[in-house]
């Protein structure tokens, strides 16, 4: 049996992944599927510990941020598609529409 | 090295029929799909009152072996500008995706892959929709525009029915209380009738989302020859096509495999549970038995010796087949194979009759318009999807608060086609005032 | 011995494919990627005995949410060599920063472990049968206790579905309805 620590440090690594990819990458696109992975990272701690509790509350809260992260992702790529009609770029350098 | 031999021995002996079943599924489903291609257009020759590939082999039953050859041999073309990886990775995708599915299918009572599945039917479904992934990544990868345009088209159907289609599942769901395909089957014997006397709006609704879902006719526009070349595998050649192929008639089988349990009752024999159709257990190797006299009635017809010899050996093959079906009545010791050979029979029986419903839709109706088909999934299929679950559900309220299950559920099968009968009306009204085009969803590119 | 296996194979995949989708300068390459990373915890979350949340992920994440930003990479068609590689400080050292900040948050989980009695390395895990069978326990639970979270969900998703359509709405064709 795989002790809790182990989960802790996968769900650890792809946190620490995904947030480097979110302060890095110029593409937001990238950026939107870093947060994904960030989402996902949570998504195993929590598991873990509706396993290790036997409460099945801990899946329901998965549940959510799964549900809570399609809605996200629908309405960040409609911003970015809308943002991409009217300057024809996606990479984050460029949006500096209110940079002095 | 003993306690890694040990584990490994312990792991084959506890896993050793999980892991024969899938090498078989991958190793036959291919094979089969192949020869539902052969039976496809036999079927679309007589309906167009000629013969077929008679050509090679005998009736032309080498013709599938005929076609992997020479796909396999064929060069293998990569355009110019595609991306490599990706043009590798979809056809694999798609491929995978169907025979995956496959897994969580029970074929008989104990007769599935993974043993029996909390979340059986789901799964199946889920899997199956990884498919997806597939399609609009090789027309992604392919650097065309007919590519892209049929990915993009091919996936918004995709997604559109598969909506409808889950909704239609649900209904049945609902009638039997769980996700595992044993529990459904055994619900269908515990109401002593199939599924789709008690939900027929729902079984309609996921007939049409599972004809959408893999692409076939009425709703093949984004694979069409005459519209799209060949939609998202038009670049594709030779062995990846083949790929793409075979995983869309194993698509087939899978959505069959799904309606038939839910709807049609699975493994079960018809009206299984009245004692005196008993007699009903021998129809298999009757049946078998039948045909290979029917093959000895057509031998004496034949005007070659060569296909007069062919329909004998077909004769004795029935013959065989149907002495192993009836063999375990009367050897004692092989009793227990009895539920099993005889639920797979009844099970392929009905995943082939659904097959061969697709089929007829295929050569009967004409094909969509885009617009019309996504209006079709949108406006008219979802809508009455969502009654129908509604009216399911309330069906299953009255039936816990003592009234009859059948008089509840004829009534609110009534409502949902009294609104499925307003929904067209209006759709006719709509369509009849509106003189521009439809303004559905337009998925082109950029 | 199985379960050990499991889950190397499995966390193996999810940090290389995360790993591999920060750094890839093709979009639709790292959406492959990420595909692959869920997938894979999709397999961490059937190995926790969670299936219900195992297909969940399947069909939304992978089925859903990732067909989704495929087809918007593919609207938002830019080459790939539009953006050369130039090297830039900043990413090295936020690589840095973030680097030093798991190395502490991996130190506490490490340490913590060992501590006797109490600590990560719970004694008295709660029998797996508590959580089977998995659909009809989360169903329990999200209709009884999480009933006005779950209508909330729904009333966001219903927002969520009309914003992206207004929003990714093209404005040249409102003409009628």
């Amino acid at each position: 049996m795989m002790s809790p620590a182990h989960y802790l440090f996968l769900s650890l690594a792809l946190f620490l992944i995904g947030c480097v990819g979110v302060v890095t990458r110029r593409n937001v696109i990238v950026v939107l599927m870093s947060i994904e992975l960030i989402l996902n990272a949570v998504n195993i701690n929590l598991v873990l510990f509706s396993r290790i509790f036997g409460d099945a509350a801990g899946q329901v809260f998965a549940l959510f941020i799964i549900a809570d992260a399609a809605a996200e992702a629908a309405v960040g790529l409609g911003i970015i598609i809308a943002f991409f009609r009217n300057r024809e770029t996606v990479l984050a350098d460029e949006m500096d529409l209110l940079k002095w | 090295m003993n306690p890694t031999l040990h584990a490994i021995l312990v792991f084959l002996q506890t896993w050793w029929v999980e892991l024969t079943s899938g090498v078989v599924i991958v190793a036959v489903v291919p094979l089969v799909a192949g020869y539902v291609v052969l039976v496809e257009r036999k079927l679309m020759a007589d309906m167009q009152a000629r013969l077929g590939p008679m050509r090679v082999g005998p009736h032309g039953l080498l013709q599938p072996i005929a076609d992997a050859v020479k796909l396999l041999i064929k060069e293998d073309i990569i355009p110019d500008e595609a991306d490599r990886l990706i043009f590798w990775l979809a056809p694999v995708i798609s491929m995978t995706a169907a025979l995956t599915s496959m897994g969580a299918i029970a074929f008989g009572p104990s007769f599935q892959v993974a043993r029996d599945i909390n979340i059986g039917i789901l799964f199946v479904l889920g899997v199956s929709s990884l498919g997806f992934l597939g399609i609009i990544l090789g027309g992604w990868a392919s650097n065309s525009h007919y590519s892209i345009m049929g990915a993009l088209r091919s996936t918004a159907q995709l997604v559109s029915y598969e909506t409808a289609g889950g909704l239609a599942i649900i209904a049945g769901l609902l009638l039997s209380g769980t996700l595992s395909i044993s529990g459904i089957v055994a619900a269908q014997e515990k109401y002593h009738v199939w599924f789709i006397f008690l939900a027929p709006v729902a079984a309609f609704i996921y007939l049409v989302a599972s004809i959408a879902e893999t692409n076939r006719a009425p709703f093949d526009l984004p694979e069409a020859e005459s519209e799209l070349v060949a939609g998202y595998m038009t670049e594709y050649s030779g062995f990846r096509w083949a790929l793409y192929f075979l995983g869309e008639y194993a698509n087939m089988i899978v959505v069959g495999s799904i309606a038939t349990t839910l709807f049609l009752g699975g493994w079960l024999r018809p009206f299984p549970n009245v004692h005196w159709l008993n007699w009903l257990d021998f129809l298999p190797a009757l049946i078998i038995a039948l045909i290979g006299v029917y093959s000895i009635y057509r031998a004496g017809k034949q005007p070659v010796m060569v296909q007069t010899g062919f329909m004998w050996a077909v004769a004795l093959a029935c013959f065989a087949v149907a002495l192993i079906f009836a063999m375990p009545w009367f050897v004692g010791t092989l009793k227990f194979v009895i539920p099993g050979l005889n639920g797979a029979f009844w099970f392929l029986l009905k995943v082939s009759a659904y097959i061969y419903v697709f089929m007829w839709l295929r050569f009967t109706l004409p094909r969509y318009r885009f617009d019309q088909l996504m209006h079709l999934g949108w406006y008219i299929l979802i809508p009455l999807a969502i009654v129908n679950v509604f009216a399911v559900g309330v069906a299953m309220l009255l039936e816990s608060n003592g009234v009859n299950r059948w008089l509840a559920l004829i009534l609110t099968t009534l409502v949902t086609l009294v609104f499925a009968i307003l929904l067209v009306r209006w759709h006719d009204r709509r369509t009849e005032s509106a003189s521009t085009a439809s303004l559905a969803p337009d998925s082109y590119a950029g | 011995m199985l379960d050990s296996i499991l889950f190397y194979f499995f966390g193996g995949v999810a940090v290389i494919g995360a790993a591999l989708m920060v750094t890839r300068r093709n979009a639709i390459h790292s959406a492959v990627f990420l595909i692959t990373t869920l997938l894979a915890t999709a397999g961490i979350f059937l190995q926790l005995g969670a299936e219900f949340l195992f297909i969940a992920q399947i069909i939304l994440y992978v089925g859903g949410i990732m067909v989704l930003f495929i087809f918007v990479i593919m609207l938002v068609r830019l080459d790939v060599a539009l953006h050369h590689i130039r090297f830039r400080m900043k990413s090295l050292v936020v690589t840095i920063v973030i680097a030093v900040l798991g190395a502490e948050a991996g130190a506490i989980i490490y340490y913590a472990r060992k501590l006797p009695g109490q600590g990560l390395f719970i004694q008295n895990m709660a029998p797996a049968s508590n959580l089977t069978p998995n659909s009809e326990k989360l169903a329990q639970s999200l209709f009884t206790n999480y009933l006005l979270p779950f209508e909330i969900a729904s009333v966001l998703l219903l927002v969520a579905m009309v914003g992206a359509v207004v929003m990714a709405k093209n404005k040249k064709r409102t003409e009628d309805s």
